[in-house]
């Protein structure tokens, strides 16, 4: 059993958590994940590690399916049954280079950590935050500590440049000499914002997100295509090489359970929350 | 759960020596197990018919050296608890080996009366002393004072029965796993109708019992790193062929295409087949092809079809090349899993999920290595079988995961640890057994492995002056 020390919301559908979990904040790197299960029966699900503070372990999640929501219905003091991890290879950690951090909506979640490793290393980190509102910016503080310098930037304009993250990349290279990037973000933000870098020849990588289960490498669930090979996410990844991962496939097996993950919420809706269950499934 | 048999549903099916089965019709409906065991009087008639041998055959055939007339003579004179108490000695974890052992070709198969007549159901008998009996284990060796601590890596059957081995003799064993329950290919693999988890959690209970300390969602080399995994005075790595096959056709990563042990993870150890009251999915499947055909493939085969579909099994050489056991391959049957033989899948069709697999047929030619007939393919004939969903059942590889970690191990060809028939890999106070060492191999050569490996790691560290590494 690992107790909840802190749950809170960041924003709409936006929770935070920090799980006592000694084994996994003591070993845990920037990149990596871990699995949680909530109760018997519950599914385990991957969630990256946001960050870590002794003991302590913080994930970050958007409610999507039911055991997301079960997950934002935790309080401090609460119990969940499994956290296992951490889990996957950490980030490849450069020295002495310009790195951009970009992270999109609920991706920004695992952007801190992975900022702050790369300025210990001794880089200069830009980082760069893009969600669809002001309100889902999360983390901005945190980023503007762990970065050299920080841009944001809203699809609605209602915070930072009006635009896409991949618009700011793209000023960004132009301007500066960048040697690395990473892009952690939904699939569809991270192959349309991987495109900026990819004529340039800049070296990136994005954390991939496939649905797994038992997050070891036994299953073959989280299998991805990069440069035209099957790797495992859990254990090769998270983090591809980003001009490589063929990212058309990644989202087509991403939604092999939407029927299922539907059924699921209607399900938790009518037996957990007691609400009418008509929060549309995002 | 049903497990003692003195009452029998249905008209069951009656083997050699009366174990009975539940009939077909109501056995696929449900999850519950297939094998209803022996009552009492079938028990002691089938152990009379032991000859008592002075020389016994079916010991040396057995892994793991179990006392087999003795146990048998216990259950003829009807002292059932005394039968398991004789078991326990030798075996921790006799419900599940008198279930999934392949007894035919081990114990049974070294029985004299085997050429004869039929040789003793020596499983059957096993299950029967370990679910009847009422025995645990009895005083156990006094705790050493030389006990050491040695780390257990993977709590499959090898993990398992080293610690339970290393434990009985005095030491401090902390088991490590990675997922969130101890069994490893016990709990997601083997089905529930072969094996309860019931069964397996009661006799994980034993061992835990002696002392070992479990530690679950712990998986080695990331949340205890080498350097930490070093400080223990040995340690034994059983982690398992885990690593799953595919067959590197194309179309392989359409929707719809499992390996087996993701489809058996998501129904056994996750339970999908109560979705949505359990969290994880499994698509069900109305056509499901299942390539393969050893037990791994009849597991897959047999779930799909209590999930409701129609399972058609592919495998590229004839039925009697099928390398599963006799009685899998038969169950299977029995439920209606249809049989396609010397055809080989060489796409499979559809976007974004699978709508077809296509096949070649085979031809058997000239004998080749396993002495079976090679085969090859047959140009032009391909057809495609209609499926919604394809399960492969081909085989997995020794687990990476740890051994890619253990600088100065020596690996195989399959990427196994190489050890000596004691089990020491190439790095000092580093022993490894089970699948890793192996390969895919069966449940009870893993024990084999396990408790060769705990006698020799308490030997080679009794030799050993305390504090020195």
């Amino acid at each position: 059993m690992y107790r909840v020390v802190e749950a809170r919301p960041l924003a709409d559908r936006v929770h935070a958590l920090v799980i006592e979990a000694p084994h996994v904040a003591r070993n845990a790197k920037a990149g990596q994940f871990l699995i949680i299960r909530k109760e018997p029966g519950g599914e385990r699900i991957p969630l990256t590690v946001s960050a870590v503070d002794d003991d302590r372990v913080r994930v970050i999640f958007m409610t999507v399916g039911a055991t997301t929501h079960q997950l934002a219905e935790l309080q401090p003091g609460d119990t969940i049954l499994d956290v296992a991890g951490p889990l996957g290879r950490p980030s490849e950690i450069p020295s002495g280079e310009t790195c951009v951090v970009v992270g999109g909506g609920v991706g920004i979640a695992s952007c801190p950590i992975l900022a702050r490793t790369l300025r210990e290393a001794g880089n200069r980190v830009i980082g760069i935050l893009g969600a669809r509102t002001a309100e889902l910016l999360i983390l901005e503080d945190e980023m503007r500590t762990a970065c050299d310098e920080l841009y944001l930037a809203t699809d609605d304009g209602t915070k930072g440049r009006h635009g896409f993250a991949a618009d700011v990349l793209k000023e960004v290279i132009e301007s500066v000499q960048v040697d690395s990037v990473w892009i952690i973000g939904p699939a569809i933000m991270m192959k349309v914002t991987s495109e900026v870098t990819r004529t340039a020849g800049i070296r990136t990588w994005v954390s991939l997100n496939p649905i797994m289960v038992d997050g070891t490498g036994m299953c073959g669930s989280c299998r991805v295509i990069v440069n035209g090979e099957v790797r495992f996410a859990c254990v090769d990844g998270p983090e591809f090489d980003a001009h490589g991962v063929d990212f058309d496939h990644l989202m087509q097996r991403q939604r092999f359970y939407f029927e299922e993950e539907r059924h699921a919420l209607e399900h938790h809706h009518a037996t957990r929350c007691g609400c009418s269950g008509e929060e549309r499934h995002g | 759960m049903r497990l003692n048999t003195t009452t029998r549903p249905g008209a069951g099916v009656r083997e050699r020596n009366g174990m009975a089965e539940r009939p077909v019709e109501e056995r696929i409906r449900d999850f519950e197990e297939v094998d209803t065991g022996m009552t009492p009087g079938e028990a002691m008639e089938e152990a009379a018919r032991c000859l008592q041998c002075k020389k016994p055959a079916c010991i040396n055939g057995c892994p793991v050296g179990i006392d087999i007339p003795g146990f048998i003579a216990e259950i003829a004179e009807g002292r059932f608890s005394e039968a398991r108490s004789r078991i326990l000695e030798a075996n921790l974890l006799p419900a599940i080996c008198g279930r999934v052992c392949p007894q035919e070709s081990q114990c049974e198969g070294a029985c004299v009366l085997a050429g004869k007549e039929r040789a003793i159901n020596i499983g059957a008998l096993e299950r029967f002393a370990a679910d009847n009996g009422v025995a645990e284990l009895g005083e156990e060796r006094p705790v050493s004072l030389a006990g050491r601590r040695i780390a257990v890596v993977g709590s499959g059957p090898a993990g398992l029965t080293a610690a339970a081995e290393l434990a009985r003799r005095g030491h401090k064993i902390t088991l490590f796993e990675s997922l969130h329950e101890p069994g490893g290919v016990l709990v997601y693999g083997i089905p529930e109708f072969r094996l309860p988890k019931a069964i397996v959690s009661t006799e994980i209970e034993r061992v835990l019992a002696l002392g070992v300390e479990l530690r679950t969602n712990t998986l080695v080399g990331n949340a205890v790193p080498v350097d930490d995994l070093m400080t223990f005075d040995a340690v034994f790595v059983a982690t398992g062929a885990g690593l799953p096959v595919f067959m590197g056709i194309p179309g392989e990563e359409t929707n719809g295409v499992y390996s087996a042990n993701e489809f058996l993870t998501r129904v056994n150890l996750m339970r999908a087949d109560c979705f949505p009251e359990a969290g994880t999915p499994v698509k069900r499947g109305s056509r499901v092809v299942v390539t393969g055909a050893g037990n791994v493939a009849m597991d897959a085969a047999r779930v799909a079809r209590r999930l409701g579909a129609r399972v058609i099994l592919v495998y590229r050489r004839r039925e009697e090349d099928f390398p599963a056991r006799c009685a899998e391959v038969r169950h299977a049957r029995e439920e209606g899993v249809e049989f396609v033989t010397c055809a080989a899948p060489v796409r499979i069709h559809g976007t974004p999920s699978v709508t077809g697999v296509e096949c070649v047929r085979m031809e058997m030619c000239e004998l080749d290595a396993s002495g079976r007939p090679e085969p090859r393919a047959i140009e032009g004939s391909s057809f495609i079988i209609d499926a919604d969903c394809v399960i492969q059942a081909i085989g997995t590889s020794p687990n990476p995961l740890l051994v890619r970690l253990l600088s100065g191990a020596a690996t195989g060809r399959k990427g196994n640890l190489v050890v000596d028939e004691d089990g020491r890999t190439t790095v000092p106070w580093i022993y490894a057994g089970g699948d890793i060492a192996t390969g895919a191999a069966t449940v009870i050569l893993a024990m084999g492995a396990g408790k060769r490996a705990a006698s020799v790691i308490d030997s080679d560290l009794a030799s050993r002056p305390e504090g020195e590494i």
